[in-house]
């Protein structure tokens, strides 16, 4: 079993993320749960979208000892972070994060958002490359699976652009 | 069969309510179960259906009455604040017995409390909200695939028994998305309600049969009939009568009671040789899983019993449960609510433990375990 | 009349109304409304709310719906969305349409679905013993207001107009043969269609206002209610205390049912 947290603020795409993480999850065969957590306004604010992939039925939704920890601000990682174990997988936007607690140990610093922003035009990309470092970072699920996954749901036109975009994380850890 | 997707337990909810053959929706949007009313604004026109988004909450309880009254399978879906607000006309549903299915999606109350975090909190509100006596029918689903089949279970109890339904969901069950494999439709049982064999005339609207349940004509098939919110006679006209009134409030518990067996659904879990056992419902129940799941790890008898219908209580197994195990625990994500109804059905056959909480996140499944732990 | 009360009426009389109450003549001319369009009577739905006004619906021989305070027009909603081609009837009164049901009121007015809803305006809640409603006049009587009304009240048919109801017609209950042909109308007109019948409640209404006898309240009907053609051409201090019958206000506008029609044959891959 392997326990996702992609975290940011509200808009960044997070929740659409872990969509597609479970949905890459269930192409290939396996079992996965997607739940999340946000305030009531439609943006901004701190949002965390969690996703438990498995062999085997899940049966509590929640993410209760994350394996990885996405964190795409720094109020995210502050706030998402704290029952994060130490030998866990973090990667974070290095574009809005800059301290990082001293104790984990396997810390990516991926400059996610001006990436976006510069290789591909647009920051609203910057789910999609951080789903490329999950896909690197884990073998939960395959790149086929994923990118499948993310040109199901993504809109038409964006197809070639998605597949840079999941590239360009995968190349990036 | 159908490819497995990945789908939100609201979602399936809609779904469900499509296959059920549900062709009528009115609502009210809130959060969390605005979801159910955005895929059947989508869903329901595609099979020829209406979905309408009402100025409020009561209209739209208002209008799946007016619906079904015509003849065509309705919902209503919303969160405990627009609960609340329904629940005069959900009691109408009942009097004037129209099938309908009103779908809770459970949030953090009183009042407008915590908009998108989960709670359990609407138990007792599903069976004592509106005014007056009555029997009532809730299932609560803890799965995103049962999200489905519960919704379909819910329409056919409604239409069987003539009465309102509540399908009790919390956020947790609501929101969350799991593997879902559509159902093939020619599976499913589908229930409609009894129409009637006598023409106009001979015809009785509200002469029950054996079952308790009068057959239902629909509007524009000759029947011409009356229906009131009054308490009435078996012709359907205002009556006040105190033995007319004595018949028909009664009739409203036991059509229900007396056919609990047909209605109860539930779950025993690893309960034969249990001495602690957790009842739990909706969400909950997922943390129950895992907790059993643990505990039997640890070589701790401990089983689950999940009631699926949560109204009415299926009080024989649960009796039945307590007069095995030593402790009943009962997780509930409120201050205390379901833990009451055991207390009553088990009558001192086991110690009952209330593990409830309600400050916005679920009962986990270490809270769960060490309750357990502590009741053996 | 009395082949009209064989086909239309149920044989359920004597009705719950008072002497003197107007709410007979009211429910007489929407039969006559039925009758002169030749309705299908298993095609016609009669849906009312609580008060002395919505028992109407119990006498008629329809399908019919007591509903609960304030949700006719709701319930009437649903009944028409699933059978668009029947016609919908509802009959209110002016607290259940205008207090309690405002909020329904104004929407469907705003939907312009095809409803006919009559509103008999006795100016009280005459069922529960004369409480002020919305339409009671500023300064009347109530068990409710002992010194006198501070409410203002509505004008109903403003009030419908401007909430986009695309027909509006009030007439009396002295006036019954215009009532019944504006109740006729207003089934024919496609879309929200109201139509507010003035009547007279001389036990909770008119015995705390002072208004005399039965007959006396609807001579003060005939005197003070002209129709809008004449009112136009009256002098200011002529309109003193008067107020327009006739058809009020009709216009041309996209009808729900008729829209949502094409929504489903749009979402049914049928185009339109």
């Amino acid at each position: 079993m392997m326990q996702f947290r992609l975290s940011g603020s509200g808009g960044q795409g997070l929740i659409l993320a872990g969509i597609i993480l479970a949905e890459a999850a269930i192409e290939d065969g396996k079992e996965a749960v997607q739940s999340q957590s946000y305030g009531p306004e439609a943006r901004g604010g701190s949002s965390k979208s969690e996703v438990i992939i498995s062999e085997k039925p899940i049966h509590y939704p929640k993410v209760v000892n994350p394996d990885f920890l996405l964190a795409m601000t720094q109020e995210a990682l502050n706030k998402y972070a704290t029952d994060l174990p130490d030998e866990a997988i973090l990667v974070t936007d290095s574009t809005f994060v800059g301290e990082i607690p001293a104790r984990f140990k396997n810390v990516y610093q991926v400059p996610i958002t001006k990436l976006a922003k510069e290789k591909l035009g647009r920051d609203l990309f910057a789910n999609i490359i951080a789903l490329g470092t999950v896909a690197k970072l884990t073998d939960v699920v395959s790149i086929e699976a994923m990118e499948k996954a993310v040109l199901a749901r993504v809109p038409k036109g964006t197809e070639e652009v998605n597949r840079q975009a999941l590239k360009l994380g995968f190349e990036s850890v | 069969m159908a490819k497995a997707v990945l789908m939100q337990g609201n979602h399936a909810c809609a779904e469900g309510a499509i296959a059920a053959g549900a062709r009528f929706f009115a609502g009210y949007p809130i959060t969390p179960s605005t979801e159910v009313a955005e895929l059947l604004a989508k869903r329901l026109p595609q099979v020829g259906g209406s979905f309408i988004q009402m100025e409020d909450e009561i209209a739209g309880m208002a209008a799946i009455i007016g619906a079904s009254l015509a003849g065509t399978k309705s919902l209503t879906a919303t969160s405990g604040p627009g609960f609340s607000l329904k629940q005069e006309l959900i009691g109408y549903a009942s009097m004037a017995e129209v099938p309908c299915v009103i779908v809770n999606v459970q949030r953090t109350g009183p009042s407008t409390g915590q908009p998108t975090s989960p709670a359990q909190g609407d138990v007792m509100q599903a069976r004592w909200g509106s005014h007056g006596d009555r029997g009532v029918i809730a299932l609560s689903p803890s799965s995103v695939p049962e999200c489905f089949t519960l919704t379909v279970e819910a329409f056919n109890l409604a239409e069987k028994y003539r009465t309102p339904v509540v399908l009790l969901l919390d956020e947790i069950i609501g929101h969350m998305r799991e593997k879902f494999v559509m159902p093939d439709p020619a599976s499913l049982t589908i229930v409609n309600r009894k129409k009637p064999a006598l023409p106009p005339g001979e015809f009785l609207p509200y002469k029950p049969e054996a079952d308790g349940v009068a057959p239902m004509p629909g509007y524009g098939e000759g029947y011409r009939f009356h229906t009131t919110g009054l308490v009435h006679d078996y012709t359907g006209f205002p009556s006040g009568s105190n033995a007319v009134t004595h018949e028909l409030i009664e009739r409203l518990h036991t059509k229900i009671t007396n056919n609990i067996d047909d209605i109860v659904k539930y779950e025993a879990l690893e309960l034969d040789d249990a001495e602690v056992a957790v009842v739990a419902f909706g969400g909950t129940a997922r943390s129950a899983y895992a907790a059993i799941e643990s505990a039997r790890a640890e070589g701790i008898k401990a089983g689950l019993f999940r009631p699926i219908t949560i109204w009415p209580v299926p009080e024989k197994q649960l009796f039945t449960v307590a007069e095995k195990v030593k402790t009943i625990i009962v997780a509930e994500m409120n201050y205390g609510q379901y833990v009451g109804e055991v207390r009553r059905v088990v009558c001192g056959k086991a110690n009952v433990v209330s593990l409830a909480k309600w400050n916005n996140d679920p009962i986990t499944p270490n809270e769960l375990l060490n309750a357990i732990k502590a009741g053996r | 009349m009395e082949e009209l009360l064989v086909k239309y009426f149920r044989p359920k009389l004597p009705h719950i109304w008072c002497p003197g109450c107007g709410n007979g003549i009211v429910t007489a001319s929407v039969v006559k409304a039925i009758d002169k369009l030749q309705l299908d009577q298993d095609k016609t739905a009669i849906v009312s709310g609580i008060g002395c006004s919505s028992r109407a619906s119990g006498y008629l021989n329809f399908d019919t719906l007591h509903t609960a305070h304030g949700r006719a027009i709701p319930f009437a909603t649903g009944i028409k969305l699933v059978k668009p081609d029947h016609n919908v009837i509802v009959l209110t009164g002016d607290g259940d349409a205008t207090a309690i049901g405002g909020n329904h009121f104004i929407h469907a007015a705003r939907r312009n679905i095809n409803l006919t809803v009559v509103v008999f305006n006795n100016s009280i809640y005459g069922m529960t013993g004369g409480q002020y409603s919305p339409l009671t006049p500023h300064r009347g009587m109530a068990t409710t207001a002992p010194f006198g009304n501070v409410d203002r009240p509505f004008d109903l048919c403003e009030l419908a107009k401007g909430a986009g109801a695309t027909f509006v017609a009030r007439a009396t209950t002295y006036h019954a043969n215009l009532l019944a042909d504006l109740i006729a109308k207003a089934i024919e007109h496609k879309g929200f269609a109201l139509v507010e019948a003035i009547t007279a409640c001389p036990v909770s209404f008119g015995r705390q206002n002072k208004m005399g006898t039965p007959a006396n309240m609807i001579k003060w009907q005939r005197d003070n209610a002209v129709m809008v053609e004449a009112m136009a051409k009256m002098k200011p201090e002529q309109l003193e205390g008067k107020f327009p019958i006739g058809v009020l206000h009709q216009a041309e506008g996209t009808e729900y049912v008729t829209e949502y029609q094409k929504v489903i044959k749009r979402a049914m891959g049928s185009g339109e």
